[in-house]
């Protein structure tokens, strides 16, 4: 599965980092890296989980 | 439930969507059907009072999720369709497009902007539609007065700097206030709005207004007056439940929800109209952030599929203003001030906490912090959170 973000959607929270710290990590300014564009297993539940819990829905999982 | 159930959803923005899609992704096969009274597809509503009402982004680019999407996911959208009533006992809902029968029922309206009683005529902010009409008055005004001291206000202040007007923005508290910080950011905000040339007026009673060749003219007490070409008026919301007069759920600043988001059998309430039970005060809270809704959405999908208990979200909420990030993350005392976070010996810190004398960190902000110092102050706030309940957002 891949996972795509919209970097100029995101607000910094860092919600990703926190919940899915092998799949993202943030820039100095606070916006979203994705480390790992195919995930599956364990980090496929974790970058969903992050997609759905952004409060900017600025990450997209996707077949 | 019968054998094929149906969950249907009342508000098609946030809190309804993020509601629907977990649903599907937690396995739920029955029907789901989302309506929503607004012509446009689902879209994130932080972004109309900064980028949308800027001119940095067209509507599109605000949508969630496109109508192919929403309908691979099973889900069943209707848009311009209006909630008029509900039969809570008989579990049917009346709208503009006929009556629905469902399993369970999922409310999401929101609020509604509250208008300025002696400003009725300045712009308010809640649609798509509302904020690119904002855009075009912003693009052409000389002189925006924005009444309002909250984040809303304290946004299109600085958007209306951007576009280069002038720009005034009225509270009459003496403070600003930004969400569930309270009061406790004010000077750092007024100095950012100074810095940026935003004439603050934070103690004003507005008596009237009156018209001239220029505009509106706003009438203080004393005899002082601004005058203004745009007023825009960003003075809170109420919730929209005129819709529920006549059911039987009780209705009090909002839906009445216990801790689980239930409002009755059958009946659940999510983001900004609904009043969730706070297990550590007792009294039902509204909250009006994004990530508030999100994760209420997510908690009522889990106990409606899996009956999972519902984790308490923590406040999260941000704003960017003249350029500045700012970053809100769990609840904050009025009585404590902010103070940089422990160890960190920053005279003009990036990074302020609301830290109480037994040294648990109830909040956190950001103010253009480098991320990893933010996150770990969150994750402070999230490990008190997790040992005891702490205070709601707005006792």
């Amino acid at each position: 599965m891949g996972v795509v973000v919209q970097r100029d959607a995101c607000v910094g929270a860092g919600q990703c980092a926190l919940v899915a710290p092998d799949v993202f990590d943030q820039d100095d300014d606070g916006i979203v890296i994705v480390l790992e564009p195919e995930v599956d297993g364990a980090l496929l539940a974790s970058a969903t989980r992050a997609a759905r819990l952004c409060p900017a829905r600025a990450i997209t999982v996707s077949a | 439930m019968p054998a094929r159930p149906r969950i249907v959803i009342v508000g098609a923005s946030i809190g309804g969507l993020t509601a629907a899609e977990t649903l599907r992704q937690e396995g739920f096969d029955g029907d789901v059907i989302l309506i929503g009274d607004e012509r446009h597809r689902p879209y994130n509503r932080p972004p109309l009072s900064k980028q949308i009402v800027v001119g940095d982004w067209e509507p599109e680019h605000a949508g969630i999720r496109s109508e192919a999407e929403i309908g691979s996911l099973g889900i069943e959208l209707r848009t311009s369709c209006t909630a008029e009533a509900l039969d809570a006992a008989g579990r049917v809902l009346h709208t503009s497009q006929g009556d629905i029968a469902f399993d369970e029922l999922i409310i999401a309206t929101g609020t509604e902007p509250r208008r300025h009683p002696l400003v009725p005529s300045a712009l308010t902010l809640r649609t798509m539609d509302d904020a690119l009409a904002m855009r075009d008055r912003l693009r052409a005004a000389r002189r925006v007065t924005v009444i309002g001291p909250g984040i809303l206000g304290s946004e299109i202040a600085s958007a209306a700097r951007k576009f280069g007007a002038d720009a005034q923005l009225i509270g009459r508290s003496g403070t600003l206030t930004f969400g569930g910080v309270g009061s406790l950011l004010s000077s750092r905000l007024a100095a950012l709005h100074e810095e940026h040339g935003v004439e603050l007026t934070l103690d004003a009673e507005i008596v009237g207004t009156r018209s001239d060749a220029g505009g509106t003219i706003i009438e203080f007490t004393g005899g002082t007056s601004a005058p203004a070409d745009l007023v825009v008026a960003m003075i809170g919301g109420t919730p929209r439940t005129q819709w529920l007069a006549s059911s039987t759920l009780t209705i009090d600043n909002g839906v009445v929800c216990d801790e689980t988001g239930q409002a009755a059998p059958g009946i659940s309430a999510v983001g900004d109209v609904a009043a969730w039970r706070d297990p550590y005060s007792s009294r039902p809270v509204r909250v009006e952030h994004q990530s508030n809704a999100i994760e209420q959405a997510i908690a009522v999908a889990l106990r409606l599929v899996h009956d999972e208990p519902a984790a308490r979200p923590v406040p999260l909420f941000w704003s960017e203003l003249h350029g500045t990030r700012i970053n809100a993350f769990g609840w904050f005392d009025p009585t404590l001030p902010l103070v940089s976070a422990p160890g960190v010996g920053d005279p003009d810190p990036t990074v302020l906490v609301s830290l109480d004398d037994t040294g648990r960190v109830h909040g956190a902000v950001g103010w253009n912090a480098p991320p990893r110092q933010f996150r770990a102050a969150r994750a402070a706030v999230a490990e008190s959170a997790a040992t005891a309940p702490t205070m709601a957002s707005h006792p």
